[in-house]
């Protein structure tokens, strides 16, 4: 697992079951809601509409109350961000023959910021959806009924497969396997004794549950009805009404405003 | 009409030399309780998976003879068609279970048989009750004890509403006293709902005294097929390996040096107290 | 051989395990660990090998303290078998899966090669050798799990729940196998909820629960004492059961062997036999 400073990205991503009003809104609203922010991300290249974007979903994450997982995640990409500008720059200084503008490092903040927002708006939207709501969402948008349930399935089983792969490790420790000794090549080899197993119970299991599935009808009618159902509510049109403001200021002022840059506030040419 | 009839049933897995299943034949009445037992590699597993069509439908393989199941050809019948007849419950709780919640895994089979909303939440919660599981509506899978899991399998497999439940040695993952859980609901689904019910088990010190009738089989053969009492005194049945309840053993050995006990053989440890209490009163 | 000091266990989900465990188990001894899921069996049995270290406490294993080495050192003197063989097998041919252990604890080829003969030959699967494990049945799996383990001769062998999925005669052969390497030398310790097999081994039996052990001593008192065995979610075994129920003050009540039990109530019935 990616442990960046402190924190891992995949602590951002990880349900988080609080009660909110953002954990209550419909999924596929705020799947939409960050679709509208991506767009808008993609659709500016300058650093100040970029921050702009950035602040504004923090009071998002703070009604979400989902701030210390937020974070961890930010903390997680940090390295991912350093790097996309560090590539930036570098590409800049290769192209403008060796030498650096203000625009340069300007332009590279502008896309670490999109970097960042993206990630932004995805944690919390994975922070505030749980896997089955998330499921629901697909099974309601008529995504074909296998998709979803592989989806939720997936997700149920990770936990059982991260203990069986901790049991096989004890196992095979327990028959002096070193996982931590050895050279690179070595400790790639370590691996296989564990691997093995994983994959195998892997097989068995896919097929107990295809038993299970079975004698439980699947496949009886194609039209599947569904125990749970979605229903947008006052708190989902209220989203709504935001993105189609966001996307409504974003298109005007991609068109028709003047964006200026730091390095002029600066005076930089 | 019996509930199940099977005659001459042979069945071999795919690129298997010996069938797994030979010659077999077998009649389960409605609201029976049959208990199947046998060593290792018998055929009740394969057994099992005739029952609701598993076999020859999802194994392939060879399959000949003739099996009815709720007056229907398991042979023939797809299995979401036979699954509305026969539930199946397997070993592993785990690997039953699919959904983030208890409610909606007990759903499953309802909604993939499009079941109004209104009449899945009615059996949804008539199942639950049944199992001892209400409060456990809203827990996920993983949360929970094998014992638990268990009874949600079986919550799911009744939501269905099938005339008869096959439970494939659904306890040996279990610890003895979430075992007797188990049998005590599936005892009580037997009695008061009139469910048929089929036990693959090798556990009979728990299971035997809830059976009237009983089956032992033997390298895909059944060997003795009766009246529980009757088949679990026979020499026979101790020579095959099969786990004879201590009680009944005990029982046995005191008849064959002259105690002069009453006929019927017992079942569990109480039977057998109170014959020997009323013997020792004497 | 091994000494358990006031052991405390906690994980990182900060549950306690263990809540202060301490007892000894002496070399050749045959030890039956019981308890509802959950009491902490496995968890305790785990700190043997080093699997897990304590949170407080000493684990001690032929004088060197757990603490102090690494599992693949203690794994020599402390064979495990885990419950399902399935986590363990990963090789082409049985020979190379018992070969694995040896391998990794440094035995050189020809030793190797004796030490699998020897192996197979204890378990019966010799005419398994070149065949891939994965071909097995359930029963044999266990058995090449069991030959994998045995091959590096350890001085104490722990198994986990052995006896789960079992037929009777699977179980009475497991029973046989697990006395005659007692009668070898061996230290036995199984981890087991089952009470009927326990009851036929007779062995020490040490109950645990909610992470502490509330008893420990001879297998018969233990398993005909029905407070302690309630207090530990524990059934007591049919034959104890039977003699239980029945209330006659000359009859004991820690009777678990059928052939005691067929003779004690033969002379109570007064029956005079042939």
């Amino acid at each position: 697992m990616s442990r960046g400073l402190g924190g891992s990205v995949f602590d951002g991503l990880k349900f988080r079951k609080v009660s909110s009003p953002i954990h209550n809104l419909d999924p596929r609203m705020k799947f939409v809601y960050v679709i509208a922010i991506f767009v808008a991300a993609i659709l500016f290249s300058a650093i100040i509409p970029l921050a702009i974007l950035f602040v504004m979903q923090l009071p998002f994450v703070f009604l979400a109350r989902v701030q210390r997982q937020w974070l961890r995640s930010l903390r997680g990409a940090a390295f991912l961000a350093l790097f996309i500008f560090m590539i930036n720059i570098a590409s800049s200084f290769f192209t403008h023959g060796y030498t650096l503008f203000a625009a340069d490092w300007e332009n590279a903040g502008a896309m670490t910021m999109r970097f960042v927002v993206l990630v932004e708006s995805f944690s919390v939207f994975f922070l505030t959806t749980s896997p089955d709501h998330l499921g629901l969402a697909l099974e309601q948008s008529h995504v074909p009924y296998e998709f979803s349930f592989a989806f939720t399935t997936a997700v149920r089983f990770v936990p059982v497969l991260a203990e069986e792969a901790q049991t096989i490790m004890d196992a095979q420790k327990a028959r002096g396997l070193e996982l931590e000794k050895g050279n690179f090549m070595k400790r790639i080899r370590n691996y296989v004794p564990v691997l093995i197993p994983l994959i195998v119970s892997a097989i068995r299991r896919s097929l107990e549950l295809a038993e299970a599935m079975e004698s439980r009808a699947w496949g009886a009618t194609k039209k599947r009805t569904n125990l749970y159902e979605l229903k947008l509510h006052r708190g989902d049109y209220t989203l709504f009404g935001i993105i189609i403001l966001i996307l409504a200021v974003t298109i005007y002022a991609f068109f028709f405003i003047h964006v200026p840059t730091v390095r002029s506030f600066l005076g930089y040419a | 009409m019996a509930l199940i009839e099977i005659s001459g049933l042979t069945y071999t897995y795919p690129g298997a030399t010996q069938p797994s299943i030979n010659n077999v034949s077998l009649i389960v009445q409605k609201g029976e309780f049959v208990l199947v037992t046998g060593p290792s590699g018998c055929g009740k597993t394969t057994l099992c998976r005739t029952f609701n069509g598993l076999i020859p439908q999802f194994y392939q393989g060879e399959l000949k003879g003739e099996i009815r199941v709720a007056n229907l050809d398991a042979a023939k019948e797809p299995t979401y068609e036979l699954a509305r007849h026969v539930g199946l419950v397997f070993q592993n709780p785990e690997n039953q279970l699919f959904a983030l919640s208890v409610e909606k895994d007990v759903a499953f089979g309802l909604e993939n048989l499009g079941y109004s909303r209104e009449e899945m939440r009615k059996r949804v919660d008539w199942a639950l009750g049944l199992t001892g599981i209400t409060d456990l509506r809203d827990r996920s899978p993983h949360e929970m004890s094998g014992g638990q899991q268990q009874r949600v399998a079986i919550a799911a497999v009744l939501a269905m509403q099938p005339e008869i439940i096959v439970l494939d040695e659904p306890t040996s993952f279990l610890d003895p006293l979430s075992a007797q859980k188990i049998f005590d609901v599936i005892h009580n689904l037997n009695k008061t709902l009139g469910i048929t019910v089929i036990l693959v088990e090798h556990r009979l010190d728990l299971t035997a005294r809830y059976a009237d009738h009983i089956v032992i089989m033997d390298q895909g053969k059944v060997r003795l097929d009766g009246d529980t009492r009757s088949v679990l005194s026979k020499e026979e049945t101790r020579l095959i390996g099969v786990g004879i309840p201590k009680a009944t053993l005990l029982y046995e050995l005191l008849q064959k040096e002259g105690a002069n006990l009453p006929e019927t053989a017992p079942l569990s440890s109480e039977e057998l107290a109170k014959m020997l209490q009323e013997a020792l009163n004497q | 051989m091994l000494t358990i000091e006031d052991v405390h266990y906690k994980y990182s989900s900060n549950i306690e395990a263990l809540k202060g465990v301490s007892f000894t188990v002496n070399d050749g001894e045959f030890v039956a660990i019981m308890g509802q899921n959950g009491a902490g069996k496995t968890t305790l049995v785990k700190h043997f090998n080093g699997l897990l270290k304590p949170t407080s406490g000493r684990v001690i294993v032929d004088g060197v303290e757990t603490t102090k080495t690494s599992v693949a050192t203690l794994a020599r003197t402390v064979g495990f078998v885990f419950q399902n063989p399935d986590h363990q097998l990963f090789s082409e041919t049985v020979d190379e899966e018992i070969a694995f252990a040896l391998k990794n604890f440094g035995y050189t080829p020809d030793i190797i090669e004796k030490r699998i003969e020897w192996a197979v030959n204890l378990l019966g699967i010799v005419q398994y050798r070149k065949t891939s494990p994965f071909m097995l049945s359930g029963g044999e799996r266990k058995r090449v799990a069991l030959a994998s383990v045995l091959a590096w001769d350890p001085k104490m062998l722990v198994l986990d729940e052995p006896t789960i999925g079992q037929d009777h005669q699977q179980k009475e052969n497991l029973r046989q196998f697990i006395m005659q390497l007692q009668s070898q030398g061996k230290t036995i310790v199984i981890v087991t909820h089952d009470v009927e097999f326990v009851a036929e081994c007779n062995p020490r039996v040490v109950l645990m629960r909610d992470g502490k052990i509330v008893a420990d001593g001879n297998g018969k008192e233990i398993l005909t004492n029905p407070q302690v065995l309630e207090e530990s979610s524990i059934v007591l075994p049919q034959i104890a059961q039977v003699f239980s129920a029945l209330n006659s003050s000359d009859l004991p009540k820690d009777v678990i062997d059928i052939y005691e039990a067929k003779k004690l109530l033969l002379k109570k019935l007064e029956v005079i036999s042939n």
